[in-house]
């Protein structure tokens, strides 16, 4: 049952506690989620107009499974917000500043760490949704 | 004819205050190579030199050189000074030229770090066989250090990995802990239930995680301690299937045994069994419900033959290559909850090793997976035989 009046967000996230939490958070904003597991599992949900935002985790069933899907997703819709959820260090040489080269591969609008509280998730995607109402 | 080593220079520092001697020394290094077919390299020698002390000491600080020829008895200060005041001793290997044997200069010498003799007058034979010792030392240096540096970075990716794999679980039990605290399923105690059992289950993994790597700590120092006995086969798999008893259930996976009656082995009982569960467990766990898990053991010539085959899930060719990997667990639609730390096959291994093994693995995707070792009785200490 899809509820038109509600933001829709994909969410991929392998861990399947970290899922079932981000899920009872968003809902808890009035959200709608559509969950996957894996990059593999992610891309063919990918379709334009299809969701309002992305959530991503980084590493799924490869090192890097955040990142692709982020840049596939951008491919396909370039003005849908993508959130990437990493635990992955800033030390790793990953170029996650966006505004200091736009033209850098990896595109993700937010990058937030995996210790996250679920306020700086909320505050992300109020953020992202806010710049301008997009509905599914 | 093999291909020529590639040639590589190694810069040597003269240190004499007799022309004669700079100019000779060079002259039997000119053109002079040494093969060091162990590293794939040719070395030849670029000579510079000084006459003083302090001029020694200029040249060093402006570049380390690979070998230092070094008299002792300089117009300014003696060699052993030079040494003593080189900056980044230690980087070259020093030759001590020395006219007359003293016992003393070379016990000082040595301490300073010097690594040979050469007593004047030596013919240009003797200086070329020293320089040769000398850069085979230094390339052994080299090639250790290399190691050393190989072996620190697998422990900072091991270590990496760990944390994240610590991490994982503590950030899920942590989540549920704040979704309790802000009561998001209501007042009712029983909403979180499934929470609690998340956060029960995910603290079990750590403790499985932790304990795996304590196992793995103590094969990898050898530190382990081992009771050799004879160990009956048949008991040990009976109580292997035991351990995985209700997994099985669960799962609606028939666990078979074939183990002759009497089998035994001399080994240590409690890494049997780490053999034996760890290879039913994976075989249950990775199975399809109503599957089965088969182990089979047999003596086959002087060692013990083992067989564990399941009707699981099996892997595909690029899985089973990263199979025996530390942390490496295969992330597909059919593990995503099975739970595990990913060090149980490294374990596997280090077990197997220590009864002169190899495990050998076949898999089929979507259709099962066979492991197959061999295991040699563990050699039993000799008794000593008592002296008359």
């Amino acid at each position: 049952m899809t509820d038109k009046n509600k933001l829709k967000i994909l969410v991929v996230e392998d861990d399947p506690d970290m899922m079932e939490q981000m899920k009872i958070y968003l809902e808890s904003e009035d959200y709608e989620v559509v969950a996957a597991s894996t990059q593999k599992e992610a891309e063919p949900l990918i379709k334009p107009g299809a969701f309002n935002a992305a959530v991503l985790d980084l590493m799924m069933e490869n090192p890097d499974s955040g990142f692709v899907l982020s840049h596939k997703i951008k491919k396909m819709d370039q003005g849908l917000p993508v959130i990437i959820v990493t635990s992955v260090t800033k030390e790793t040489g990953f170029y996650f500043d966006k505004a200091r080269d736009p033209k850098a591969w990896i595109k993700a609008d937010a990058i937030i760490h995996k210790e996250l509280r679920f306020e700086q998730l909320k505050a992300e995607l109020k953020r992202l949704l806010g710049a301008g109402e997009r509905h599914a | 004819m093999p291909d020529p080593l590639p040639v590589h220079p190694l810069d040597v520092l003269i240190v004499d205050d007799e022309a004669g001697m700079r100019a000779g020394a060079a002259r039997s290094l000119e053109g002079f190579s040494v093969a060091l077919p162990d590293f794939n390299e040719t070395v030849t020698f670029a000579v510079r030199s000084a006459s003083t002390g302090e001029e020694a000491l200029a040249q060093l600080k402006a570049k380390s050189p690979d070998i230092l020829l070094l008299d002792y008895k300089l117009p300014d200060m003696t060699g052993i000074d030079v040494l003593a005041a080189a900056p980044g001793a230690g980087d070259f290997l020093t030759i001590m030229i020395t006219a007359f044997a003293s016992l003393e200069v070379a016990v000082t010498a040595t301490k300073r770090g010097a690594f040979d003799f050469l007593a004047k007058p030596f013919t240009p034979e003797e200086l070329r066989a020293t320089i040769s010792k000398a850069a085979r030392s230094i390339y052994l240096h080299r090639k250790a250090r290399k190691l050393e540096e190989e072996k620190r970075q697998v422990r900072f990716e091991f270590i990496s990995v760990l944390a994240h794999e610590l991490k994982s679980p503590l950030a899920a039990v942590e989540g549920y802990m704040h979704l309790m605290k802000e009561r998001m399923k209501g007042p009712e105690l029983e909403s979180y239930d499934s929470m609690i059992e998340r956060s029960v289950t995910r603290i079990g993994g750590m403790r499985k995680l932790v304990m795996d790597l304590l196992d793995l700590t103590r094969l990898e120092s050898g530190k382990k301690k081992r009771t050799l006995e004879t160990v009956d086969l048949a008991k040990a798999a009976a109580l292997a299937a035991e351990g995985v008893a209700a997994m099985a259930e669960a799962k609606k996976v028939a666990v078979e045994l074939k183990v002759p009656a009497g089998l035994s082995m001399t080994a240590d009982a409690g890494e049997v069994d780490m053999i034996l569960s760890n290879l039913l467990t994976n075989a249950v766990k990775y199975n399809r419900e109503g599957g089965r898990a088969a182990l089979e053991l047999e003596r086959s010539g002087g060692a013990i033959a083992l067989r564990c085959s399941d009707t699981g899930i099996g892997m595909t060719e690029e899985e089973l290559g990263r199979l025996f990997g530390e942390f490496v667990r295969m992330k597909n639609e059919h593990t995503r909850n099975i739970d595990g730390s990913g060090l149980g096959l490294s374990i596997l291994k280090k077990v197997v090793k220590l009864y002169g093994g190899d495990v050998k693995v076949r898999s089929r995707y979507g259709e099962g997976t066979v492991f197959e070792l061999t295991l040699k009785d563990a050699p039993v200490p000799a008794a000593v035989e008592p002296v008359h």
